[in-house]
């Protein structure tokens, strides 16, 4: 494992701000904030708090749409799916840790569809990564970055804070 | 023709011999050594020469069982297991309780000319357990005794007259201890069919049954075989009998003998058995008494079920398996588990099987030329799919017990003919 | 014997059968459970389904019948969006002889999935999931005397809810034991989760000694049986039992071992009732009981569907 030279507190204060920017459009006003399990909902905490916003940001899990079930099974460990708020008729902001192939989004996406229809729907990540195997975008990212196809990031909480790490996938 | 066979190891469980030595045979019969001239000789290469097998129950056709093998694949199987007679039991469609069908079954058995099929005759006209089968006429057609086969008896006055009647011409009633009512399980009663959630025959239809014969034949002085005990209770009625100096002898079959009730494992209906498979304590009990002799003689209770009968939900599986190629192999593993002599583990399945049937069976001049060369040392597991048996099916196959077993039959001969190897 | 590995496990110690509760390891039993929570919330959706079976085929095979159980098990399938089919075997192929195997080779013929099986023998689920083609998985929906898997899961997600934890608690399970397939899943599932406390109450006809061996008290006075109990598992009485010289009748049976208000009075005070249907009113439990407060005979039920939902997406997603 490396380090690379990502400073999560950097990407974070980045992220932040351009969120901050995002919900005082005036299409975005009402909206939820939703993170996606497990890195996504850790940040989508941290946002909450950070916004000021009252009550807690809404949990998504990819565990009921992954297209791998079928390789994989189901797997034994998300949280599920909890929104505190009815999403029809919401801006939604789905936020993540990182965003590689798309398919955890895709997943997400049909998720948050059997629960109503959000007015708009937009994700927002600390990193952007290379590798897409889907047509999916993030509107707001705090880094876009390449790594070799070997390599894989990660968001790991480490007792004091978070930490961003490449790992050989 | 005159045969000598030298060069084997003599064991003869009647006399308790076991040494090397030759044997001489003429004119279907053993004959002394001194003074033989043979036409052929056969080199033993010290494999082991014994009587052949007394089997007190085999069936050539399992009732219910669509099997079309017929006679001659269960009789093939039986003497390339080393068994020279065998006792099968009338339950066949039709049930043999006339003379005649007695006669074509005999005459079939001897057209194939293997081993000597000794029948039994119905007790009762059509084993219905009403009216009396005409046991004179039954018995002189060649039948070595009366039977109920599988039906235990409702009327225990129809019992009665008819072990009465049997009394007074001295023929031996056989029946399996069973009582009528309690005795409609399919597996042994006890925590395993309990938490199979499978009908259980509890120990109490094979005592209740065992009490009720025993009065039956103080007040008759009928004798009486009873085929195939399963439990440690029915084992201590029987002592208490044979004390008392009851006319009465018993099996045990090889199934009781070596597997319980944990070999139905996740319902295997290769299990399923009639009598049903015990505990333990019950099969230790079985085997101390055949040690003893309070059980006579060790049966392989062979049944060829086809394939169809037996792959059904444990209940509904016809109960039986094919082990008429087994019973020497499993006489003599039992012989080792117990630390008896090859004389003591072969007794139960030669000579103590044919005084049963008021025979001899020895390695003996005089006596009839039914021999089985073995090799004792040879291992093997059991193959449904090798087994000369129109019915593949025994719990004893490798895949389900993890057996391996001793003795492999190398010839057979009957009456001085070879039939096998 | 040879001792081998459950048929319901694969090497790997994953299900790929739901046979019997007896053999399933804890960790299967709970991670059960935990998946059953996700399911549970599916039905408060807009949108009542997942695409977990899409595109697989569940069979009904229901060799006994039970429209309550069958309807479940759809619902359930299809909440998955597998497309289901019902075969009332008892009134078709059977009748006219075809053996089980050849009903079951016809079906896996047909590209069946899953096959969701009640018969009326113990074992015979062991049988089919023994014969049947590798990819294909079963799942018992009642063998028997022998075992009712999903019954006995639901359960236990039911006492899960109301208690939490169940290495503190005594369980009474009151009725017809020796002929229930819901008591022996239950006294499994009860024993691999730690239960301390587990009773069979009945008469000596129905609840017999043998019992004690697969973990439960046995206890033939009903009111010593659910003495100070958290909970309370009523079994249903069947008719039959009259006519097997079992009981004398339904009305002495109720005198003895009915659950009154009276009697449940001695259980805790926070003691909860179960059931799992139909229900006799009058003969195994009084109504007000069964309508009262102390009752979760209803959300049973809804447990069921999504305790099914867990077992079927848990069982397709792992390989033989």
């Amino acid at each position: 494992m490396t380090a690379l030279a990502l400073d999560y507190e950097t990407l974070y204060a980045e992220l932040l701000a351009q969120v901050r920017a995002l919900l005082m459009r005036p299409e975005w006003v009402g909206a939820q904030l939703v993170g996606i399990w497990s890195g996504g909902a850790w940040l989508a905490q941290q946002l909450q708090r950070d916004l000021g916003r009252d009550g807690a940001p809404g949990v998504i899990s990819s565990r009921l749409h992954r297209d791998d079930f079928g390789q994989r099974g189901l797997s034994s460990t998300a949280d599920p799916t909890k929104l505190p708020q009815s999403i029809d008729g919401a801006p939604v902001l789905l936020v993540d840790d990182v965003l590689w192939t798309g398919r955890t989004t895709r997943a997400v996406l049909n998720e948050l569809f059997d629960y109503g229809r959000p007015a708009r729907v937009a994700l927002a990540v600390l990193v952007d990564r290379n590798g897409r195997e889907l047509p999916i975008e993030a509107q707001l990212a705090a880094a876009r970055i390449s790594l070799p196809a070997t390599q894989r990031l990660h968001l790991r909480a480490d007792g004091v804070g978070f930490k961003l790490e490449v790992e050989a996938c | 023709m005159k045969l000598l066979i030298e060069n084997a190891r003599l064991v003869d469980p009647a006399s308790g011999r076991d040494a090397p030595g030759s044997l001489a045979m003429a004119a279907g019969r053993i004959v002394e050594l001194d003074g033989f001239t043979p036409e052929q000789r056969l080199d033993a290469q010290g494999a082991l020469l014994i009587p052949g097998l007394v089997d007190l129950h085999a069936r050539l056709r399992a009732p219910g069982s669509a099997l079309e093998g017929g006679i001659d694949s269960e009789l093939r199987a039986a003497v390339a297991g080393g068994v020279t007679t065998l006792v099968c039991p009338p339950d066949t469609d039709p049930v043999l309780d006339e003379p005649g069908l007695v006669d074509m079954l005999r005459w079939r058995c001897e057209r194939v000319g293997l081993s000597q099929v000794l029948p039994l005759g119905a007790l009762t006209r059509g084993l219905g357990g009403e009216a009396l089968a005409e046991m004179g006429a039954l018995v002189a057609a060649g039948c070595v005794g009366l039977t109920q086969g599988e039906q235990a008896t409702r009327n225990t006055a129809v019992l009665w007259r008819a072990l009465q009647y049997a009394a007074s011409f001295g023929h031996t009633v056989w029946l399996r201890p069973i009582d009528a009512c309690l005795g409609g399980g399919v597996a042994a009663a006890g925590p395993l069919a309990t938490r199979l959630g499978l009908a259980g025959v509890p120990v109490m239809a094979e005592t209740v049954a065992l009490h009720t014969l025993f009065e039956l034949m103080r007040a008759t002085g009928a004798r009486v075989h009873l085929q195939r005990l399963s439990s440690a209770a029915g084992v201590a009625l029987l002592r208490q009998a044979k004390a008392e100096g009851l006319p009465v002898t018993a099996d045990v079959s090889v199934h009781s003998l070596h597997l319980t009730d944990t070999d139905i494992g996740h319902f295997d209906p290769a299990a399923r058995l009639s009598p049903p498979l015990r505990q333990q304590r019950d099969r230790d009990a079985l085997r101390a008494a055949l040690q003893e002799g309070t059980l006579d003689a060790l049966v392989s209770d062979h049944a060829p079920i086809d394939a169809d009968a037996k792959t059904l939900p444990f209940a509904e599986a016809l109960p039986g398996a094919s082990s008429i190629e087994l019973l020497l192999s499993l006489a003599l593993h039992w012989g080792e588990q117990s630390g008896l002599t090859r004389a003591q583990a072969l007794a139960p399945v030669t000579t103590h099987a044919a005084r049963v049937l008021g025979r001899q069976a020895s390695l003996q001049p005089g006596a009839p030329a039914d021999l089985v060369l073995l090799d004792a040392a040879a291992r093997w597991t059991v193959r449904e799919e090798a087994l000369i048996s129109a019915g593949q099916c025994t719990p004893f196959a490798f895949q389900r017990s993890g057996l391996e077993l001793p003795g492999k039959v190398l010839g057979t001969w009957v009456a001085g003919r070879r039939v096998f190897g | 014997m040879l001792s081998r590995r459950h048929p319901q496990l694969n090497k790997n110690g994953e299900l790929i059968h739901l046979l019997s509760i007896e053999g399933l390891p804890q960790s299967v039993l709970t991670h059960i459970l935990d998946t059953a929570s996700t399911f549970v919330s599916v039905s408060d959706r807009d949108v009542k389904k997942v695409p977990l079976l899409r595109g697989k085929s569940v069979f009904n095979l229901f060799f006994e019948n039970s429209t309550r159980t069958r309807t479940t098990f759809e619902i359930a399938a299809k909440r998955l969006s597998a497309d289901v089919l019902n075969l009332d075997i008892a009134r078709s192929s059977t009748a006219k002889g075809e053996t089980l195997l050849d009903t079951v080779a016809n079906l896996s013929a047909m590209h069946a999935d899953m096959f969701v099986v009640r018969h009326s023998e113990s074992g015979a689920p062991y049988l089919i999931a023994q014969h049947c083609a590798p990819h294909v998985h079963v799942v018992n929906a009642g063998d028997g005397r022998h075992s009712h898997p999903t019954q006995g899961l639901l359960d236990m997600y039911t006492i899960r809810h109301y208690k939490r934890d169940f290495t503190q608690l005594s369980v009474a399970i009151v009725g017809d034991i020796v002929h229930s397939r819901v008591a022996r899943s239950d006294i499994h599932a009860l024993a691999t989760l730690g239960v301390p406390d587990i009773r069979a109450v009945g008469p000596k006809t129905l609840v017999p000694g043998d019992l004690r061996e697969m973990g439960c008290r046995v206890c033939h006075d009903m009111d010593e049986g659910i003495a100070d109990c958290d909970v309370v598992i009523m079994l249903r009485l069947q008719n039959e039992r009259m006519n097997g010289a079992l009981l004398p009748s339904s009305g002495e049976y109720f005198q003895h071992y009915g659950l009154t208000e009276a009697r449940l009075a001695k259980a805790k005070a926070d003691c909860i009732v179960m059931h799992p249907g139909p229900i006799n009113r009058g003969v195994e439990i009084d109504s007000r009981v069964a309508d009262g407060p102390h009752s979760v005979i209803l959300p049973q039920v809804s447990f069921g569907i999504a305790v099914r939902m867990a077992v079927m997406a848990i069982l397709a997603g792992n390989e033989a």
